[in-house]
């Protein structure tokens, strides 16, 4: 389309705020739904990985027999496939462990604390069932935790907190299209002039959307561009969890370009709301 | 090129206009005459498709209004110029962009030495940059007139293009239509000016079309 072509559609009218402030809003929107997306793939991620190849083995029996179970217990995991290294946890991590739930002030040596054994599995991992049966037998006391009655829910959880934060996503592109359309139909009626001398010099309903359609594709993307940006500034400012919070909200490393899609869905999607409601309009119009 | 067989158009409760029937020939020159209300802009809008009959056909360049997509309609409009009593310009455009218009809205290349030409031609070379609301009456008029031509048409319809202008104005447009219709554009213009049909008939083979009690008639010798 020509220069003067695209002059055809005036500059003015409310529609061009409703474009840029809607657009912008929704922009600014996404960029914390997309984030808050990452950063529940990254925790369900984070917590696949810390509980996934960990178990632990608890050994409750009397104080006479803790020692030979325990005993018993290594010895087993040193013979079975599939145990990558395991160690007996010291009284003094035992006590740092129950210290968040109980105090710090904690009598341990009065306590009859059962006995704990950390495990590491190797990728392939064990045969949990054999492994549960041959302690069984070798000590009766030990109880093999592969921590998954807390790993399903904490993944479920994330998985489902991610689904929400990409409905949101879809409702906000959705939303985005609806103050597209309606912004095109009242561009298009204030300008039912423009659109009458152009139908009568001869002009195609598709040369007139265009000139609709191209407008509000500029204006969209120009202001989901700057809420992009205010949105990355946000997250930029949120308050940083540490070096080693690897699931903490926001953006991380390559993760920082994703959001630069948004200027262009968001233009896309006003491509198809505007270019829909132009011709549906026009149909209207002899 | 226009053709009218058996033509009615309903307002409301009664008939504008019955019963017409009429051939724009190519290269023709047509006035359209009546009292005021009588349906003249109705008959110029059925010659350009922006209204449909309520009975009867309308023939345009061979094919039924009726049977026209909306892209023919556009087509159609292309090779008909159109001078509209209020002009229906752009006013956020320049005179020379409005006078392009119907080649820009149609994809075809406007040539800017093209556009200066044909504003000299109605006069209005120095007001090419000047948006129209800045114009005066005759200018807006003279310069519809250039845009209803720019694209070549082979027929250009003009509804009162006179009315707000002076006898001296009313002259130099007439002019420039005659010479257009040399050229082999078919002229038709819908006009309560009986001077203005009068002097036309001394300098062109004109024919007299009357809407009256409903019915076009074909006036003549009277005038």
């Amino acid at each position: 389309m020509s220069r003067i072509a695209d002059q055809i559609v005036p500059r003015t009218g409310h529609s061009a705020w409703l474009v840029w402030v809607g657009a912008a809003s929704m922009a600014y929107l996404a960029v914390f739904a997309l984030a808050l997306t990452m950063s529940a793939g990254r925790l369900a991620q984070s917590w696949t990985d810390a509980l996934a190849q960990t178990a632990t083995i608890r050994i409750s029996a009397p104080p006479a027999e803790l020692d030979s179970q325990t005993e018993a217990v290594l010895e087993v995991l040193r013979t079975t496939p599939g145990i990558e290294d395991a160690r007996v946890m010291t009284a003094e991590e035992q006590g740092a462990l129950l210290s968040v739930w109980l105090g710090p002030d904690l009598p341990l040596d009065t306590l009859p604390l059962p006995r704990m054994i950390e495990v590491w599995e190797t990728l392939d991992g064990p045969d949990r069932q054999g492994l549960r049966l041959r302690l069984s037998a070798e000590a009766p006391g030990a109880i093999y935790d592969d921590h998954s009655q807390w790993r399903r829910p904490l993944i479920d959880a994330a998985s489902r907190l991610r689904g929400l934060s990409l409905l949101a996503l879809g409702l906000i592109g959705g939303v985005t299209g609806v103050i597209i359309a309606l912004a095109a139909s009242a561009a298009l009626a204030s300008n039912a002039q423009v659109i009458r001398v152009l139908r009568l010099v001869g002009a195609r309903d598709r040369f007139i959307a265009r000139a609709f359609v191209r407008r509000m594709t500029q204006r969209a993307a120009l202001g989901a561009a700057i809420g992009t940006a205010l949105g990355m500034v946000s997250m930029l400012g949120l308050p940083s969890l540490g070096p080693e919070a690897t699931s903490g909200l926001g953006f991380q490393g390559a993760g920082w370009l994703v959001p630069l899609m948004v200027p262009v869905l968001i233009a896309l999607v006003a491509l198809f709301a505007a270019a829909a409601t132009a011709m549906t309009v026009l149909r209207g119009v002899t | 090129m226009i053709e009218f067989t058996d033509v009615a158009h309903d307002y409301g409760g009664g008939a504008l206009f019955e019963g017409v029937n009429v051939t724009l020939e190519p290269g023709s020159f047509h006035f359209l005459t009546g009292p005021s209300g009588a349906g003249k802009s109705t008959f110029l809008k059925l010659c350009y498709g922006e209204l449909l009959p309520s009975r009867g056909s309308v023939v345009l360049n061979g094919t039924d209004l009726r049977a026209m997509s909306r892209d023919d309609l556009a087509e159609m409009r292309g090779s008909i110029g159109v001078v509209h009593q209020d002009c229906q310009f752009l006013d956020h455009l320049s005179i020379r962009t409005n006078v392009g218009l119907p080649l820009t809205a149609t994809g075809r290349t406007v040539e800017d030495h093209d556009i200066s030409d044909l504003l000299h031609w109605v006069g209005l070379r120095a007001q090419a940059d000047a948006l129209p609301p800045t114009l005066s009456g005759g200018e807006r008029q003279r310069a519809a007139l250039a845009r209803a031509v720019i694209a070549a048409p082979r027929v250009l319809l003009a509804d009162e293009p006179t009315g707000n202008l002076d006898w001296d104005m009313s002259q130099r447009l007439l002019s420039l239509m005659i010479e257009l219709n040399r050229m082999g554009t078919a002229i038709l213009i819908a006009t309560h000016d009986m001077n203005l049909i009068r002097t036309a008939k001394s300098q062109v083979s004109a024919r007299v079309l009357r809407i009256a009690g409903r019915r076009l008639q074909s006036a003549g010798a009277d005038l």
